[in-house]
């Protein structure tokens, strides 16, 4: 199945890491990937959000604009995307940092407290990798190994003490 | 017989197209002795600029580029990187150098580069027919300031020597004038250890030569010179600004 | 770098170490968004292998800077986006002029003027007719993914200095800014002995080499720029690309190229599920541009549409291939907006419903 995905948040939760590690992980299962970055003043302390595009045929536009899984991980980003959500689609949303519900019936939202687990489980940072565990959960954009291999590829060589606790975030968010 | 004075050989025997009395072919000729006694043609590129000398390019026995007008410390910065041991000159003019080109000049100095410009600075556009230049003299009368420079309206003129001499990266500067045997004399001297900097890698050399253009100061080629000794001079002292050429400027 | 392997990189990374690989070693630049990754991957990568990244001034110091290390022979670039690019026309008409090869990158984003710094195509005019004043062509390649970008890079390179050009990556600020997995090719990269032409010191092997474009002979200039035209009808006999895609029995045709034929080819696609036999021709080299395949299809289209971020300007080109056979529409969105599939889509129901 392919996947439409945005993911959005504030600069410096990681939510362009976390479409990375999904790009990647559509890449070790030789699908068509892309990934494109929101660039520009708002990757400064702003809002960021990424595209991310898995894919069996290639991708046409790397612009998702409905997407059939949205990550939000704040507010601002919830409000401006949510209802964008293609119906039938799938929207994991950090509900720490976002109060509100949708009252959407044709969609399915899971709401995580991705960033207060977080900070409980020692796994301080990795709310991005919580709900990428949740949509991972939800979705199977990839298989675990796949999701696995990415987070290895994406970490760079110096840092890779911290693939474990990326890991074991991703695989708390599955549980959840 | 004993040859005693000769053309260099950097210098081709063609004609030159400089206006009788001008002082572009004395400062050619210095060039290219310098060139001649450092042993260094085969490995030098000169870069030639918009102006009077924009077809030095024709009178150089070196390998030679033409820049864009003001363009050319870019070029020879470009060449100096790609070939690190190659001896790169630009040969300017005050208007390429010190208005379109001020950007470039100021950079490649404050970089260091290890090349050298030849600055000649006659206070006019002597190419299109005698416009203000950037060295204009207060009150020297041009085509486009035909009442004279007036520095309420036109401001004042660039001394690019005492400028350039701020930024950390010129190894040398003097400046030098050809109105007479000594001074000449003294020009190849400085032209010499501009390129000898260069040479051994110490940082950016220029040297600035006060020169004439009888032809658009409308004088005899020596009441030129006279001019020259009266007005550029007290404007635009002579001598060395920076010489750094024993460290180099490099940490 | 596992060349073999497939890796997933930013367009303007890939752009970067492409030309790395194609033996470009020494890259001037200036920053400006949404190009500034390819400098930045340069200033990383080039002094781990002897080579020069060095931040200009301006952008008019660095393409006169690659004018200089293309004058030495050596194999240079310069990236930039829109406004920059409009500073370094000066420099691409002296490079055209004087002969000399190099490659120049524009990751296009929307203007005139600052405009903004979303994805655009609006700089096609200026790309294909007039990049620096004067007659004279560039090569203009247009990617439409990040491998066709790596892949172009390398052939840019080896065309620019087979016919002594100056070459254009024409790309956007989504081709610049997205990732998508690339392979690098494993390929020799052809030598070219300059040593005849170039200004790198005349070792006192041979007189001396002028790089030069000011010609006062009316007759003599004349003459050069008629046989670099020449050689430019060589280029356009050998190198003008474009991708058919379901052409064959296709009564409409949409043109678009870069970021934008990649959305065109999912309209398509929709099109042809509704029964609208639509196809698509992507010219992958702008200059020269596949006016023969765009004639050919005229004999027995309907109708064609192109498809661009701009105004239209392509659209020109297109019209004079058709030239007057069938209608030509255009649709597009500028200022950094991209166009959705759904809208080509609409725009090709209209046409082939006879509403446009």
């Amino acid at each position: 199945m392919d996947n439409h995905v945005v993911l959005a948040g504030f600069g410096g939760q990681g939510v362009l890491f976390a479409g990375k590690i999904m790009a990647y992980a559509g890449l070790m299962e030789d699908k068509n990937v892309s990934w494109l970055p929101s660039y520009g003043p708002e990757m400064r302390g702003g809002t960021a959000n990424c595209s991310v595009c898995l894919s069996k045929d290639p991708i046409g536009s790397p612009l998702v604009l409905a997407p059939d899984l949205l990550i939000a991980m704040n507010l601002p980003s919830y409000e401006k995307f949510i209802d964008a959500v293609a119906p039938g689609g799938i929207a994991v949303v950090d509900s720490s940092l976002v109060d509100q519900r949708t009252s959407r019936t044709d969609i399915t939202c899971c709401y995580v407290p991705a960033t207060t687990l977080a900070d409980k489980k020692g796994l301080k940072g990795l709310a991005n990798m919580i709900l990428l565990g949740k949509a991972l959960e939800q979705t199977k954009f990839a298989s675990w190994d796949a999701v696995e291999q990415a987070v290895l590829k994406c970490i760079p060589p110096k840092k890779q003490h911290l693939a474990q606790p990326n890991l074991e975030a991703i695989k708390l968010g599955m549980s959840l | 017989m004993a040859v005693v004075y000769e053309r260099p050989k950097a210098l081709l025997d063609v004609p030159t197209h400089y206006c009788p009395g001008c002082t572009h072919g004395i400062i050619h000729k210095l060039v290219a002795q310098v060139i001649d006694e450092l042993g260094i043609e085969g490995k030098t590129i000169g870069i030639a600029p918009v102006g009077c000398a924009v077809m030095a390019y024709d009178y150089f026995a070196c390998d030679m580029v033409e820049a864009a007008h003001g363009r050319a410390p870019a070029i020879a910065t470009g060449i100096k990187r790609s070939l690190p041991d190659s001896v790169v000159f630009t040969y300017q003019g005050d208007g390429d150098l010190a208005a379109i080109g001020t950007a470039e000049t100021v950079h490649s100095a404050t970089r260091g580069e290890n090349i050298t410009i030849i600055f000649v600075n006659n206070g006019i556009y002597g190419m299109t027919g005698g416009q203000m230049a950037p060295t204009t003299l207060p009150g020297m009368v041009t085509q486009t300031t035909p009442y004279g420079r007036d520095v309420s309206i036109a401001g004042f003129p660039v001394r690019v020597c005492e400028m350039l001499s701020t930024l950390s990266g010129v190894a040398y500067a003097e400046r030098v004038a050809v109105d007479a045997v000594p001074n000449i004399l003294k020009a190849k001297a400085a032209i010499k250890k501009a390129f000898t900097c260069q040479i051994e890698k110490k940082g950016f050399s220029i040297v600035e030569v006060l020169s004439t253009c009888p032809t658009n100061w409308g004088m005899t080629p020596v009441e030129a010179m006279q001019w020259l000794r009266d007005n550029m001079m007290p404007y635009y002292p002579l001598g060395v600004y920076v010489d750094k050429t024993e460290k180099g400027v490099r940490p | 770098m596992d060349s073999k392997q497939k890796v997933l990189m930013k367009g303007n990374e890939a752009l970067a170490e492409a030309a790395i690989q194609a033996g470009c070693h020494h890259f001037f630049g200036y920053p400006i968004t949404p190009q500034t990754e390819v400098a930045a991957y340069m200033a990383k990568r080039l002094p781990k292998i002897g080579g020069t990244y060095l931040q200009a001034e301006s952008e008019v110091a660095a393409i006169n800077m690659v004018y200089g290390a293309a004058a030495a022979g050596v194999r240079a670039m310069t990236s930039s986006s829109s406004p920059g690019i409009s500073l370094k026309s000066e420099g691409i008409s002296y490079m055209a002029a004087s002969d000399l090869p190099c490659l120049i990158v524009n990751v296009q984003r929307g203007s005139p003027g600052l405009g903004g710094i979303q994805p655009s195509q609006a700089d096609y005019w200026q790309a294909t007719r007039a990049p620096g004043h004067g007659d004279l062509h560039i090569l203009v390649f247009a990617p439409a993914s990040i491998q066709e970008m790596v892949d172009m890079v390398f052939k840019a390179f080896e065309l620019a200095d087979t016919y002594r050009m100056p070459a254009m990556i024409f790309a956007d600020g989504m081709l610049g800014q997205m990732m998508e997995p690339v392979v690098f090719p494993e390929k020799e990269v052809k030598q070219f002995d300059k040593f005849s032409w170039a200004t790198c010191g005349h070792q006192g092997k041979r007189k001396h080499n002028i790089v030069n474009s000011l010609i006062l002979q009316p007759d003599e200039l004349e003459r050069l720029v008629v046989e670099r035209f020449k050689r430019y009808e060589v280029v356009k006999a050998n190198h003008t690309e474009c991708e058919e895609y379901l052409l064959d029995d296709a009564e409409y045709v949409i043109v678009a190229y870069g970021a934008t034929s990649r959305i065109a080819k999912s309209a398509i696609n929709a099109a042809r599920d509704k029964g609208i036999k639509v196809g698509l021709i992507r010219p992958k080299t702008l200059w020269p541009y596949p006016s023969g395949v765009v004639a050919k299809a005229a004999e027995h289209a309907k109708a064609f549409m192109s498809v661009e971020m701009s105004m239209g300007q392509m659209v020109d080109d297109v019209r004079l291939a058709v030239n007057g056979k069938v209608p030509v529409y255009f649709f597009g969105h500028t200022g950094g907006i991209v166009p959705t599939p759904f809208e080509v889509l609409e725009q090709i129901e209209k046409m082939a419903g006879g509403a446009l």
